[in-house]
């Protein structure tokens, strides 16, 4: 699968639109929504699965787009930051979720997965479902106060 | 007010360098040094690769000399001769394809003759290892005040302790990137940086131009923590000259691994305190040495020492005390700029060391500190009088209060006592940050800034402070919009640009919201002079003023500005020869407070709650501000017991995410904030700094709280479960 | 496709150990690949009267959402929760983990302690290897080439006695430097450890020794009977002093005053 030269077709539902993609078939899901689709707002923080700042779903679950090999993607349901509609943050602009905004989409992300799935918590804290997104200027604190916000209610939603 | 990008970056939308498309772009690529220090023999190309399709520089390719400005020039831009660090960068390579970058790379030899390398500046180097003097000590550095022999040797009890910290790795989510063009003969850069003007010196040299020769624009940042305070330099000088031979814009994005490899790091330090006291437990003598791993060139080693000694005998009032730094080369990679710069290191051992001295006196160490923390019309080492109004005792009583220290020590002690393998303990300190540059660094620096007023009636905010997430453009737009009564959307705080952007200074220091703040201010009352208002004008009427200004001025695009330049605060000297006088304007001063569990069945450390109270002059936003405490209290409470690394030849062995360990949110408690308030007449609103404050805290009162629970005294962080392990072991712990 | 041997290509589910610093692996871009994400019979739990049966492409995320596999075997729960984050537990096999044969994977150790047994099938037929004779060294696996893990069998046993830990260099998201799981049943006691040889291996030495009951009266009791089963190495994330001395910690305090083994006090 090295040969650039070498290209294939993908189709998958993107944000909910069907779409497809030439790509290399050694290419990541991250490279081909930042490059191939113009998505740039999934991030590449470390390129090894740890960062989380390149979260989207697939099929309904967070995955880092930098493990996922696009072909791995046909056929699947694929959303990104992109997709996330502004006026559901509200909260989290609020609390300080954000400060530098490189991790910020990832962050996103997981939360708003959290937010969808609330039974979640009757097993996991919030801190745990958060674990695979790493942020080095909030503390985690104006993330996770932001994330209990939006949950209970509150701030600007 | 919400942080004004805040939105943009939580829905993805804010623009990043990497995230910029450029049409005809190429990717950038660095060919390393594999040795810490030798003579450049050869650069072998490998004939796997067609090199013709590819843009290759090296250091023959620079038209001006090959240095990068800094304090020293000793940097090159790209080794010519001779390597001194592994990973140092050798050639570069550009191409349409970033794939094709990375086999040419991986096909490329750097052949050095190797010599033998200083790799530990704690060691005196060997003759073969001297590089730099008799001792390879770039820098030496010394305060002193009183006669500390004698009161040494007068001294009831006399405390001796070594402390060492390690380098941390910034970690700045966003990796270092940098993108060049050049556009009608101008070579312009564009990408992550803290400090344009020092881009732009670099760029002015190194190339031979002058300032209309090249052009600096700060793309979002990503986060620096210091970590783009001078590296982007060098990166922005690799990128221009790869797009001026290519005669193409040319991107270079590190990966987190070649970041983490190549990129500056915090100085490693080993501290010695030798502390006398008197029978009440009054400090009467201090006398510090301080020794810190410059690595492979000076870059800004010798401010980092010296903000490092200003701290070094913590906020104490003491009359005799002799601080002695020096600053080593290894061949290590450089060391430079992180968050706090020098005074976690030295804050780190002071603050450990007090708590040393008070089990060597049988004193508490809360009591301790009470004892000799610095009272108004004290003075600090430098000789500097404190007279704020700050009651230093009623925060570190309030952080006692706040963790519940006695309540905690009666409760830990019950349950150490009984529980099979967990420990509980407490740790308390006190530590100081002095705000803005040392000494006489901003009369220097003599920053300047502009106002815009617009024909619209908005103003626009002109410096060249960047805004990395500690939130400049909320904060300058707030501060503007307070002064001239404007609404928040009448401001404009566009992105740092040296073409139209006066040089406010770099975005360091802790010094954007007070000193750079306060420019702001004074620049909007200039605006309001210059179209004839009066100080007490707000809103409506200079809105309509800067209207009728540029009506009265009908060449379309006549540009209205307000100005300031920075003023050095009355009352303020400082000797830079003799390392005395006034230090800083002020200080931000706090206590901290650390509960921590350890689990003796692995010796893992967990912090449980954490308190920080602080003094800070004015808060001008409160989210922002408790943001920064916190995250640079778990940026600390990394470095204090998880980020350690790991060193092969000098270089960075385990420069990944996976082997570099920095906290989650599931390693962390929420981090309690406290602000007291005192306003500072010289800031803006009564801003002091802040950023770089929660940095020198957490480091010694975790370490505090782990001797305090396991009866061990841990001198070194990070304080990693494999060394915990052993101290246990000597002491029969567990 | 496995069976040619031309150009046999790499089986791959969740793909997140292979594409790790992936743009810089060049070698391994090279290979082909081989994608089952989109054999569906390869996804389900099974549940027999006697058994549990994870099928090649079971996520740690299907895993930890059962209800049931977390009544029966709670291990399994408890080790997919610490395998890495969500995003990485939502992609994650349990087959991929035994064939990627880390000395330190967290899936392993658990389904070991249980009995796992792995099913291969080739061309040529399936074939059963327990998980504990699975690995030969470093590595090196009992499965041909041109073999498939397609599932992973557990047999139901009432256990009495659970215990997974792992011990990273952080809580969450962290790569093991000691790992440990133990269960007991009346096929009697499983003591596995992982991050302290080769390969994830049964600490038959000292499964034997809580089988007899000798007198355990601290860690350092084990100590020696841990040395003849593990061979831990100093390396990047911890040292060999360190896993010894930990693993034995983590093992005496785990068992130290339970009815099932009143021999550890």
């Amino acid at each position: 699968m090295s040969d650039e030269n070498e290209k294939m077709r993908v189709g998958f539902t993107l944000n909910g639109e069907a779409i497809e993609a030439e790509i290399v078939p050694s290419e990541r899901l991250l490279d081909t929504l930042r490059y191939t689709l113009g998505l740039t707002g999934s991030k590449e923080g470390c390129g090894e699965g740890e960062c989380g700042a390149c979260t989207v779903y697939l099929d309904g679950l967070p995955v880092n787009s930098c493990l996922v090999p696009t072909f791995q993607a046909r056929g699947r349901r694929v959303e990104t930051i992109e997709s996330i509609p502004p006026e559901s943050l509200g909260a989290m602009l609020a609390s300080g979720a954000t400060q530098c905004g490189a991790c910020t989409p990832g962050v996103v992300m997981t939360a708003c997965w959290l937010r969808r799935h609330p039974e979640l918590l009757k097993s996991h804290t919030a801190r745990e479902i958060m674990a695979g997104n790493l942020c080095r200027c909030t503390g985690y604190d104006g993330i996770i106060d932001g994330l209990r916000d939006a949950m209970s209610g509150k701030g600007a939603e | 007010m919400n942080r004004l990008e805040g939105l943009s970056k939580l829905t993805g939308r804010e623009r990043y360098i990497d995230d910029l498309r450029v049409d005809g772009c190429l990717w950038g690529m660095t060919v390393r040094s594999p040795s810490p220090r030798g003579r450049l023999r050869e650069v072998r190309f490998g004939k796997s690769i067609d090199w013709s399709k590819f843009v290759v520089v090296d250091h023959r390719d620079i038209p001006g000399p090959n240095e990068v400005y800094l304090i020293e020039r000793d940097q090159p831009v790209l080794a010519a001769e001779y390597v001194r660090h592994v990973h140092e960068p050798v050639v570069l390579v550009a191409h349409e394809s970033r794939e094709m970058c990375r086999r040419a790379v991986a096909a490329v030899e750097v052949i050095v003759d190797d010599e033998p390398a200083a790799l530990d500046f704690r060691l005196p180097p060997t003759p073969e290892q001297v590089q730099y003097g008799a001792d390879n000590v770039m820098k030496r550095l010394k305060i002193e005040k009183g006669d500390v022999e004698r009161s040494l040797a007068s001294a009831a009890h006399v405390v001796e302790g070594v402390y060492e910290t390690g380098a941390q790795e910034h970690v700045y989510i966003e990796n270092q990137g940098m993108l060049a063009w050049v556009e009608d003969g101008v070579v312009i850069v564009k990408g992550s940086m803290q400090c344009p003007y020092y881009v732009l010196n670099a760029l002015k040299h190194a190339l031979g131009r002058d300032e209309r020769g090249v052009r600096v624009i700060q793309s979002p940042t990503g986060g620096g923590f210091g970590g783009k305070e001078d590296y982007p330099s060098n990166l922005a000088l690799h990128a221009a000259l790869l797009a001026m031979k290519a005669r193409r814009p040319v991107k270079i994005i590190y990966d987190r691994s070649e970041d983490m490899a190549s990129t500056t790091k915090r100085h490693p330090s080993r501290v010695r305190h030798r502390t006398g006291f008197d029978r009440s437990g009054r400090m009467i003598a201090q006398d510090i040495d301080v020794l810190m791993d410059a690595g492979a060139y000076v870059t800004l080693s010798p401010v980092v020492l010296s903000r490092g000694i200003i701290h070094g005998a913590g906020p104490y009032s003491c009359e005799n005390v002799r601080i002695v730094g020096r600053a080593v080369l290894t061949n290590a990679v450089p060391f430079g700029a992180f968050r706090g710069f020098g005074a976690p290191q030295t804050q780190f051992a002071v603050e450990r060391h007090m708590d040393v001295c008070a089990k060597a006196l049988g004193m508490d160490p809360i009591e301790l500190r009470r004892i000799n923390l610095i009272r108004d019309g004290q003075t600090t080492a430098t000789g500097q009088v404190i007279n704020d109004g700050t009651d230093r005792v009623a925060i570190l009583d309030r952080a006692a209060e706040m963790i519940d220290l006695r309540g905690k020590r009666a409760e830990h002690e019950s349950f150490n006592a009984t529980h099979p393998h967990l420990r509980r303990g407490v740790g308390i300190v006190c530590i100081y940050h002095g705000a803005g540059f040392t000494g006489s660094g901003e009369v220097m620096l003599k920053s300047r800034l502009k106002v815009a007023g617009l024909a619209d009636g908005r103003v626009e905010v002109l410096s060249s402070s960047t805004e990395m997430g500690q939130g400049t453009t909320t904060l300058f737009t707030k501060l503007a919009a307070d002064r001239l009564g404007l609404e928040h959307a009448d401001v404009l705080v566009p992105e740092p640009d040296t073409l139209r952007a006066p040089n406010s200074g770099p975005t360091v220091a802790s010094r954007t919201a007070m000193v750079v703040g306060l420019l702001v201010e004074r620049a909007c009352d200039d605006l309001r002079a210059k179209v004839g208002l009066a100080e007490s004008a707000r809103g409506a009427a200079v809105k309509t003023a800067l209207v009728a200004w540029h009506h009265a001025h009908p060449p379309v695009g006549a540009e209205l500005f307000g100005e300031a330049e920075y003023v050095k605060p009355p009352g303020i000297s400082w000797d830079q020869d003799n390392y005395k006088g006034d230090a800083y304007g002020t200080f931000a001063w706090a206590a901290y407070a650390a509960e921590v569990e350890i689990d003796l069945r692995t010796y893992a450390t967990r912090v449980t709650d954490f308190v920080a109270v602080q003094e800070i002059g004015r808060v001008l936003h409160e989210t922002m501000a408790r943001g920064q405490i916190q995250g640079g209290v778990v940026q600390a409470i990394g470095w204090a017991l998880m980020e350690e690394c790991k060193w092969e030849k000098g270089a960075m062995k385990n420069c990944q995410l996976t082997n570099y360990i920095i906290p989650t949110s599931d390693d962390v408690p929420p981090i309690r904030v406290e602000f007291l308030e005192n306003p500072y007449a010289h800031g803006a609103q009564g801003a002091k700094g802040i950023g770089e404050l929660p940095m020198d805290g957490p480091g010694p009162a975790i370490v505090n709280a782990v001797a305090a629970a396991l009866g061990v005294a841990p001198c070194e962080i990070p304080i990693t479960p494999e060394r915990l392990m052993e101290m246990c072991e000597v002491a029969h712990v567990g | 496709m496995l069976a040619c041997e031309e150009r046999r290509p790499t089986p791959i589910a969740g793909a997140t150990d292979l594409l790790v610093h992936w743009p810089m692996n060049l070698a391994a871009k090279e290979r082909d690949y081989l994608d089952l994400t989109r054999v569906d019979s390869l996804r389900p739990m099974q549940w027999t009267g006697d058994s549990l049966t994870l099928g090649a492409l079971t996520t740690y995320w299907d895993v930890v959402r059962d209800e049931r596999v977390g009544r029966e075997f709670p291990l399994l729960v408890k080790a997919a929760r610490q395998v890495g984050a969500v995003q990485i537990q939502s992609r994650g096999t349990w087959a991929g983990n035994i064939v990627n044969a880390s000395p330190a994977a967290d899936g392993v150790p658990v389904m070991m302690a249980y009995d796992a047994v792995v099913v291969l099938r080739s061309s040529a037929g399936e074939e059963e290897v327990r998980l504990d004779e699975f690995y030969l060294d470093y590595k090196k696996m009992r499965r041909r080439a041109d073999q498939l893990v397609v599932a992973i069998r557990m047999p139901r046993r009432a256990h009495d006695v659970h215990i997974f830990e792992k011990v990273g260099a952080r809580r969450a998201q962290a790569i093991s430097k000691v790992g440990l799981a133990v269960v007991h049943s009346a096929a009697g006691w499983r003591v596995v450890a992982a991050a302290v040889a080769p390969t994830i291996r049964r600490c038959r030495t000292v499964e034997a020794m809580l089988e007899r009951g000798d007198a355990v009266r601290s860690a350092d009791d084990l100590t020696a009977a841990l040395r003849k089963d593990v061979s831990a190495i100093d390396d990047i994330r911890s040292t060999k002093a360190y896993r010894e001395r930990v693993l034995a910690r983590l093992l005496y305090f785990g068992l130290k005053g339970r009815s099932e083994c009143p021999s550890v006090m």
